[in-house]
């Protein structure tokens, strides 16, 4: 019984600690294989490029935790950056226009619980038809040409450094982890969350409230996104009606390999971060080697195939 | 005498530790139609799935038409001729009913499916149930249920069963269905069929069986021709056992009405009424499919409330969901703890506070956590290395007392508890038992569901039986008995 217990428990360590190990093993591997790899220059540039996809990915924790999944983030990032853009661009000031953006990537986050809870709908069939509906949206108010952004003080959101070295978006992808963590570990949300992927039907008999909760936690998602589509639009200098597309698998992409199990109730943010960070990583270091982007897309592909395998062994 | 259809000798099967089946012996004649009856958990369902290749035996014999007979897989009892309709039924609604009758054995013309053959065949096989009324390419979901179990009887006797199990046939039936369904068994009988008719309906089973078999946990306790038996006689065999010193005493501390339920009517539930005091254990009796956790899905807020009246200590309530429920001071112990009670993934320390987390302003308060984990942990006696254990891990006896301490965390004034002891050994019954006596002592109000007869009556102060969604019997525990209740739980008199 002990046995069994301690065996249990080793295995869920080894797995939590798998993507952990990965991403050392990759580190030790491609500074060996490139000397311009263990650089500072090299390193903040792949941490900026990743923080896009962990803010979204954070969000996307909480909705896989809860059982559900959401595909509609890229959609919604693109959206509510080129309405931010878009408000600038008609002389409204940053605090209103990312504020606006803001709000709007909550209410559509919001939609997606809506849909979800009450309407009991899939939630992959949900954030599905919401991903094609906000992509025609955003192609509808842009007109499918970029809106340019011309608002330098607004252009530091993404671009800026602090003292110099480390890029802005890198200090929100730690400040949002640090948020989420809390609100994960520290909160009877988090716990509801959890309590609600892990046996839904016991959540409610518990008085949990489903459906608020899941208005909120879709809500998250959406407003993280939101953000992330600032920050990109911000450091791009314009938004793009295509912006984020194929972003939604990333983030899941990054949750799964940090060891979050599909079916919800098992999982970690620290997991989410390691998981964004070898997907960045790996792609960084192909390109270090002068690995095509064809074959790029293979060995990203292999990867995750192998986190879902080690997890189906669960 | 006639060869029979079936005979099991001896039969012997164990899960694990538990022994479901000790020495069991069971007889089938061609052209009857032969009674399986016993309480939950007799092991009747057991006995039929080991004839059906489903589980295999740990020892006995099963000979068919008179020669031993190997029964490993559900496609041997077929060879066999043997068929089971299943309580629930195992036809693909989206389908038609001849793409349901040759599923998996589709007769085929130069590869493709032969349509006019199957549907001329399937006309021919519906006949034999009366049903040639029916359009072959009718689909299935747009059948009542009765007529869906024609089908299925359909596909059974289109493969050359003759041997038919029938598990609650009549639990879904309207009474006139119930009235075709009769017609044919005896039709099939006249022919040679041997009908195994598992029910708990004694009615039904005087009416139509010529012979009954007793199973009381898991043992053989005997066969008689229904002609001159007495309805008493099956149930005392059914119930048999006499009370020991299982149940720890407890000293009445009752109170004023805590609790007032009329006219209670939702789902199957119908006009059901009672009241329930403080400090008291009601205990609520009544077949598989009585209503009565229907009955407390509806005071939990979990099911629609159509009509009737909930008083919690004065105060008319209406729950709407579980939330509200718990709000007003209720507590709900489900009868599935790893479905219902329980997030197995989570902590032992997490799923007892589940209702309710120790939290300043959503700020969970995990020290005050960890001590009222510890508190209720000690009180309940639940064995586990610490709070912080998996409860996947835990026996289910200890899964089941973090079930009872998630709700005792929230000091309910009334707790529902729906089969508390299913699948607790007999020390951790024991232990239970004493919680819930303290909890009475405390004057909590216990709705206490249970199909087991010693338990509600040895637990109770009173006895609330259900039939069919109605209550039909309220006794008092004390001088009730075993074979009382059982008249009200299967509306017999």
């Amino acid at each position: 019984m002990t046995l069994q217990l301690n065996w249990s428990r080793a295995a869920t360590l080894l797995q939590r600690l798998g993507s952990v190990i990965g991403l050392v093993l990759l580190f030790i591997v491609l500074s060996i294989m490139s000397p311009d790899f263990l650089t500072t220059g090299n390193l903040l540039t792949v941490l900026r490029q990743v923080s896009i996809n962990a803010l979204i990915a954070f969000g996307m924790t909480f909705v896989i935790l809860s059982g559900g999944i959401d595909l509609s983030v890229g959609a919604i990032l693109a959206l509510t950056g080129a309405v931010t853009a878009g408000l600038m661009a008609a002389g409204h000031g940053i605090v209103l226009a990312a504020g606006a953006g803001l709000a709007l990537g909550l209410l559509l986050g919001v939609i997606n619980g809506a849909l979800v809870s009450w309407g009991r709908v899939a939630p992959f069939i949900a954030t599905l038809g919401t991903l094609t509906l906000l992509r025609g949206v955003t192609l509808s108010y842009t007109q499918g040409s970029p809106i340019p952004v011309t608002n330098q003080s607004f252009a530091l959101l993404g671009g800026g450094y602090v003292a110099n070295l480390v890029p802005l978006p890198v200090i929100w992808m730690f400040i949002a982890f640090v948020a989420c963590g809390f609100l994960l570990r520290g909160t009877v949300f988090g716990r509801h969350v959890v309590a609600i992927g892990g046996n839904e039907e016991a959540a409610r008999l518990s008085g949990v409230r489903i459906a608020p909760m899941k208005l909120a936690i879709y809500g998250l998602s959406g407003l993280l996104s939101a953000f992330a589509g600032i920050v990109l639009t911000s450091r791009l200098y314009s938004a793009q009606a295509t912006a984020g597309a194929g972003y939604e698998l990333d983030a899941i992409a990054a949750v799964v390999l940090g060891g979050t199990s599909l079916a919800g109730g098992r999982g970690w943010l620290f997991g989410t971060l390691v998981g964004a960070l070898l997907i960045g990583f790996l792609n960084n270091g192909l390109n270090l080697l002068g690995v095509s982007s064809f074959y790029q897309q293979i060995v990203k592909g292999i990867v995750i195939l192998i986190a879902v395998l080690l997890d189906r062994r669960q | 005498m006639s060869t029979p259809l079936v005979t099991m000798r001896d039969i012997h099967k164990a899960f694990g530790p538990v022994k479901v089946l000790e020495g069991v012996d069971f007889e089938l004649l061609p052209g009857e139609v032969h009674a399986l009856m016993g309480e939950n958990g007799a092991g009747k369902s057991t006995l039929m799935k080991i004839l059906t290749g489903i589980y295999a035996p740990d020892s006995g014999t099963v000979e068919v038409d008179g020669r031993p007979a190997t029964i490993a897989t559900p496609a041997d009892a077929e060879k066999n001729g043997i068929a089971i309709i299943h309580q629930e039924l195992n036809l693909i609604p989206a389908l038609t009913i001849a793409d349901n009758l040759f599923l998996g054995r589709e007769i085929q013309r130069f590869g493709l499916l032969d349509h006019r053959a199957m549907t001329k065949r399937a006309l021919e096989w519906l006949a034999r149930v009366g049903m040639e009324r029916l359009d072959p390419g009718t689909k299935i979901e747009r059948l009542s249920v009765g007529q869906q179990q024609m089908v299925e009887i359909a596909r059974a006797l289109g493969q050359n069963a003759r041997v038919l199990i029938m598990d609650e046939p009549t639990a879904a039936l309207t009474e006139h269905e119930t009235n075709v369904l009769f017609r044919l068994i005896r039709d099939l009988r006249d022919q040679g069929t041997g009908i195994v008719y598992v029910s708990h309906r004694m009615e039904e089973i005087f009416a139509l069986c010529d012979r009954i078999s007793i199973l009381r946990d898991g043992k053989f306790v005997g066969t008689r021709p229904v002609p001159g038996l007495a309805f008493d006689e099956v149930v005392k065999m059914m119930v048999g056992r006499t009370l020991d010193a299982r149940f720890p005493t407890r000293t009445p501390n009752i109170g004023a009405v805590r609790l007032k339920v009329e006219h209670v009517t939702g789902g199957i539930v119908q006009d059901v009424s009672f009241e329930l005091h403080a400090g008291e254990v009601l205990g609520v009796a009544g077949l598989l499919g009585a209503g009565r956790t229907e009955m407390a899905r509806l005071l939990f807020g979990l099911d629609k409330l159509q009509s009737g009246q909930v008083t919690l200590d004065g105060k008319a309530i209406t729950p709407k969901s579980p939330n509200e429920a718990i709000h007003a001071g209720f507590g709900f112990v489900t009868e599935d703890r790893k479905a219902q009670g329980l997030v197995l993934d989570m902590s032992l320390r997490e799923n007892v506070s589940l209702p309710r987390v120790p939290a300043h302003a959503g700020l969970v308060d995990r020290p005050a956590e960890k001590t009222q984990t510890r508190g209720l942990m000690d009180a309940l006696k639940i064995r586990a290395r610490d709070s912080e254990i998996d409860v996947r891990a835990l026996s289910g006896g200890n899964q089941q007392k973090v079930v009872l301490a998630k709700w005792l965390a929230l000091k309910p004034r009334v707790l529902i508890l729906d089969e508390p002891t299913r699948g607790v050994d007999v020390g951790g019954k024991a232990e239970i038992y004493h919680i819930i006596n303290q909890l009475a002592e405390q004057g909590v109000a216990i709705l206490m569901i249970s199909s087991e007869l010693p338990e509600v009556l040895a637990m109770s102060d009173r006895i609330l039986v259900m039939h069919e969604g109605r209550a039909t019997g309220l006794l008092d525990a004390h001088g009730a008995t075993q074979e009382a209740v059982m008249t009200a739980a299967t509306g017999g008199k």
